[in-house]
């Protein structure tokens, strides 16, 4: 049999996604079903005088309808999982709003009714009793003295401080023979999946099981914090994800929605379904990003860099979600990047305001990282007058000083920057495009090439630097037909891996990819297990399946060499088959194997009959990503629009099971990043209106309007785990997006335009280069 | 998502179009295309209580010659004019303008008739229709027709010269005379795709002089205008860029241009006049050939 790993296996996800035939949480219709709508507040900051349900209650076809106070005691409010420092401030989060509105979206009240317009019409029926407060939209606002105070319990806007720290940060500031300083924004992002959220619960009344379906990255996370919210024993509630159209953080959240429907179902003894309007996704799921802050970098003439500092307002919205106060730590972790910064520092604030909550998107904090350092890497390179790509590679760690420990004690796995670097500038023919720049702009034309070489942190990860767990579970079953289970815990939501899981059970079993079934995302069906985020897929989930396929396969081995009638370390594997070393000729296939297991009559009878194993792995560092991207661009300065004429990327995330599902990773990254970079933002007005709210004035990246992306990778192995694996699903997002500010910058340097903020939409960057020509 | 409840009619003629308009009166809405009446239903941003539904009357969809214009039904899909020979070969801005509207999905259903009478001050097509002074007819419930300019036709945001008693039956557009060349460039807002500035240019050459020159522009200003600064700087005149471009910086005034969180108003009149400039340019290239 041809060997799979390493392969571009076709993904066996996509005949049911291609034809229509994949199920996702709206999918489901149960008898006697009701549907849920959600009445969510206009206001970003208002007190709740008076709620009146009586005409909603009365409208024909409403099945109930609860408020905030109907459920006080009845469903625990929503827990937070981090808590970077012990002294953060916590607010009290409940399904529903009770005495005050935060922030527009804010569920107030939930309608259930027999069918999805009743529920929508009755929304209008109630009334609600608003006074208005002032609202905090800004988050530097939100710090002064005479703001309007958010949580009045909390007595203060300020969430919490955050520090990290490594070698001595003033010193090497004292001893600077330059500092380069920007302020940069890291603007508010709307993940937009192309599935919203959706939930439906149903309540077995005589085993007293809820079952609740939904669209989430994390199944058992959900079923361990809704089943705590609702009073219920664990084992008392089910949860499955069935196929989920995209998550990118958003879905690696529990909400309130999720405990809401599950009590609904539970009191009206009636299956009810919510779907999230686009709207209300825009609204009231997670954001990413929103963080305000000034860097700056010391360094020697030469380009050496001395040390770097980064101060910071985080913004975390109205409520903590489910890891809010840990996303911009994860910058603060990755801030040294790709070189050897021997002290670095970063202090920040973390502030409520009348938001929606940010949480992980999509690269969750170690995007700002790169876009910050990188940036900066380019401001001090036109500062110092040394090539962008000769500044890198002076600081770049070197292939044999891994493992790299930061200053402020993050250890880098492997790594091989430079050779990234030096294929991606050969890949984007670096010098070639620099003559052209200088010949494009004797005639008035502005080219400009942008560099990002980016190291990033995932597979996610030691669970004693996670807020719950970072191991992952697998089971592995051979049946006694000789076909293959695989159980995992790491419930996938797109990226494929019933693909890449598959093609390991295949390579380490010897048996055909048809004869695999890959299970996942039902907490009945499935061992206890974490989740897909964090680029951990394959690099944790994975080498579980491979460790519970190892199990099985010693198993099979000792029941082969019992029935070859040889000692054990006598048996070979090739293919499927168990081969005696001396005999050749004798042999059994995995399925003798199998039915010897499972009908024991021929059996040692110091073995226990069936052929399964569980693995639970705990990775022992994180993984860490990287590579080089280069973009080239023109601007047309009459316009402001930006073209982009090339983009490569030569990412390197350690030993690849399957290229394609690699490929795609990378080439989705960085139209995602080119989303942030150039287009997207969102944006809530100074009273606290969200003005984005809508697919028509959020705008992103599409098929027409992306970036040609070629892309190619280097393969440095990481130690930490068995298949040499790191992670891609968030590399290229975090990568790619300085790589584009970087090239307009370039591009518009003779014109003395130094940095524009995100997005650079050609209103935006003609407003830019406007500015610099009148200065 | 949902709409308000609603009732529904399928007419399959225009007569019995115009009768249920008749019935209904200001409690019905027409519907066309449905690519921005649905959408503001399902926000119930609009919730009409009746939609009466042209998307059955069949005699309402065609394009074809008539004298020395086209006549293009009120009912004819973007994607019809997009790919009607007639069209690209009379006036064949029009083809060029449909196809910058929205995707394919949106070009599919969405119909001149609708676009116009919904007037959206960043829709496409009026700024063709102005440029090509053009004319749309319509038919009242007694069964009266009347022929609007397109000048007369727009009168302010979203509000058109078509009384609540009318239905848009055909939109007339001259032909082009020769040596004639038009463009349409456009600056898209980027998460809806409709025009932050779209500009219609048509210049008619005698050997290098410029005999007519019309253009229109829209997305900058409450209604799409005729920018007739630019028009008369430019009759008469011997093609040169430097009077394209002089004339080119004319193309906002006296304008009061939108302003919301995609382009201000300064951006968007910048962009009229080198939109301007740059479809002078390219229509008068393709005058030449």
């Amino acid at each position: 049999m041809p060997k799979l790993v390493g392969q571009s296996f076709k993904r066996v996800e996509d005949p049911r996604l291609i034809t229509g035939e994949g199920q996702y949480v709206d999918d489901i219709q149960l008898p006697r079903m009701c549907y849920a709508a959600i009445l969510r507040s206009p206001y970003p900051h208002a007190r709740i005088k008076n709620i009146d349900t009586s005409k909603a209650e009365k409208r024909e076809g409403v099945v109930a309808v609860i408020t905030g106070k109907d459920i006080l005691g009845k469903i625990n409010p929503l827990p937070c999982a981090a808590r970077p420092v012990p002294e953060l401030k916590m607010p009290t989060h409940y399904a529903l709003a009770v005495n005050k509105v935060y922030f527009v979206g804010h569920p107030i009240a939930v309608v259930v009714a027999e069918d999805r317009y009743i529920a929508r019409d009755a929304l209008d029926l109630i009334e609600v009793d608003y006074e208005p407060l002032p609202p905090v939209a800004d988050p530097e606002q939100a710090l002064r003295s005479d703001a309007p105070i958010i949580h009045e319990d909390l007595g203060t806007n300020l969430a919490f401080e955050w520090k990290i720290e490594g070698g001595d940060v003033d010193a090497a500031f004292a001893q600077a023979e330059v500092v380069v300083k920007q302020e940069f924004v890291n603007q508010r992002l709307i993940p937009v999946p192309m599935e919203p959220r959706c939930v439906v619960a149903q309540w077995d009344a005589g085993k007293q099981i809820l079952t609740l379906w939904t669209s989430t990255q994390i199944p058992h996370l959900v079923r361990s914090l809704i089943s705590g919210m609702l009073n219920l024993p664990e084992t008392h509630l089910r949860v499955i994800a069935p196929d989920v159209g995209g998550g990118f953080g958003q879905k690696l959240q529990v909400y309130v929605e999720e405990a809401l429907m599950g009590y609904l179902a539970m009191k009206l003894d009636r299956p009810v379904k919510w779907t999230e309007t686009r709207r209300e996704n825009f609204m009231a799921s997670i954001h990413g990003r929103d963080q305000v802050g000034v860097m700056e970098l010391a360094l020697k003439r030469d380009g050496t860099i001395l040390g770097l500092r980064y101060d910071v307002i985080a913004d975390m919205g109205a409520y903590y979600q489910l890891l809010t106060p840990a996303i911009p730590t994860l910058t603060g972790l990755m801030l040294c990047g790709s070189y050897k910064i021997p002290a670095v520092r970063m202090t920040k604030k973390a502030v409520f305001t009348n938001k929606m909550s940010t949480d992980a998107y999509r690269g969750a904090g170690r995007p700002e990282a790169t876009f910050l350092l990188e940036r900066m890497m380019d401001l001090a390179a036109k500062e110092l007058g040394i090539d962008p790509a000769e500044i890198r590679r002076k600081n770049f760690i070197q292939p044999d000083e891994f493992p790299y420990t930061t200053p402020h004690g993050i250890t880098y796995d492997s790594g091989n920057y430079e050779a990234a670097l030096n294929r991606a500038l050969e890949l984007a023919e670096y010098s070639r495009w620099r003559k052209e720049q200088e010949e494009a702009r004797k005639q008035g034309r502005y080219i400009g090439i942008g560099i990002s070489s980016y190291v990033e942190i995932c597979g996610m990860g030691p669970s004693k630097a996670m807020p719950a767990g970072g191991w992952e579970s697998a089971t592995v079953r051979i049946e006694p037909s000789g076909k293959v289970v695989v159980l995992t815990g790491a419930h996938p939501h797109g990226q494929g891996e019933e693909t890449s899981f598959t093609q390991i059970v295949v390579e380490e079993l010897g048996v055909n990819p048809e004869d695999v079934m890959v299970i996942h995302g039902d907490t009945e069906a499935v061992q206890y297990g974490i989740g897909i985020f964090g680029s951990r897929g394959l690099a944790v989930g994975g080498t579980a399946v491979y460790m519970a396929a190892q199990k099985v396969k010693e198993k099979a081995r000792k029941v082969a060499a019992f029935l070859l009638g040889v000692e054990e370390n006598e048996v070979e594997q090739v293919d499927g088959n168990f081969i005696s070393k001396s005999d050749p000729s004798k042999s059994v296939t995995l399925l003798q194997v199998a039915n010897a297991a499972y009908d024991p009559k021929n059996y040692p009878t110091d073995m226990e009959p069936g052929l399964v194993a569980t693995a639970f792995y705990e990775p022992s560092n994180f993984t860490f990503p990287s590579g080089t991207h280069v973009c080239v661009c023109e601007v047309d300065i009459e316009t402001g629009e930006v073209k982009i004429l090339k983009y490569v990327a030569v990412d390197d995330c350690g030993k690849v099971v399957n290229p394609m599902l690699v490929e795609g990773q990378i080439i989705g990254g960085i139209v995602q990043a080119f989303g942030q970079a150039m287009m997207e933002r969102c944006f809530y007005d100074e009273n606290g209106q969200l003005i984005t709210g809508e697919l028509t004035d959020y705008p992103i990246p599409k098929a027409h309007n992306s970036p040609k992306i070629t892309v190619e990778r280097i393969e440095t192995p990481s130690p930490v785990n068995p298949l040499g694996a790191k992670g891609v699903g968030e590399a290229g997002t975090i990568g790619a997006t300085p790589a584009f500010i970087n090239a307009v910058c370039d591009a518009l340097e003779p014109l003395g335009v130094k940095h524009i903020d995100m997005p650079l939409t050609p209103a935006n960057v003609w407003k830019a280069i406007k500015q610099a020509k009148g200065s | 998502m949902f709409p308000a409840p609603f009732e529904y009619y399928a007419p399959k003629t225009l007569q019995e179009a115009l009768s249920l308009l008749a019935q209904h009166g200001e409690n019905a809405k027409v519907l066309a295309g449905g690519q921005s009446l649905v959408p503001l239903m399902k926000l119930r941003l609009s919730t009409p209580a009746v939609i009466i539904d042209l998307n059955g009357i069949a005699e309402l969809r065609y394009i074809r010659e008539e004298g020395n214009y086209v006549a293009i039904g009120a009912m004819a899909r973007h994607y019809d004019l997009e790919t009607s020979d007639l069209l690209k070969r009379l006036c064949p801005i029009l083809p060029e303008c449909a196809s910058h509207i929205g995707d394919v999905q949106v070009r599919n259903r969405g119909t001149i008739g609708g676009s116009l009478a919904h007037a959206d001050p960043a829709a496409d097509y009026p700024a063709a229709v102005l440029a090509c002074e053009g004319e749309i007819k319509v038919v009242d419930t007694d069964g009266k027709e009347r022929v609007i300019k397109a000048t007369d036709f727009f009168v302010d945001l979203f509000t058109t010269a078509l009384q609540p008693n009318e239905i848009i039956t055909e939109i007339r557009i001259p032909a082009f005379a020769p040596k004639t060349g038009s463009a349409y460039l456009k600056m898209e807002q980027l998460a809806s795709g409709y025009a932050l500035c779209g500009v219609a240019a048509i210049v008619s050459l005698d050997d290098s002089v410029i005999q007519d020159v019309r253009v229109g522009i829209t997305g900058v200003a409450p209604k799409a205008y005729r920018a007739t600064g630019v028009e008369n700087a430019l009759k008469g005149q011997a093609f040169n860029p430097k009077t394209i471009e002089q004339a080119s910086e004319l193309a906002a005034d006296g304008i009061n241009p939108l302003e919301d969180i995609h382009a201000d108003a300064e951006y968007r009149a910048h962009l009229a006049k080198v939109l301007t400039k740059r479809a002078l340019l390219k229509a008068i290239e393709r005058a030449k050939v």
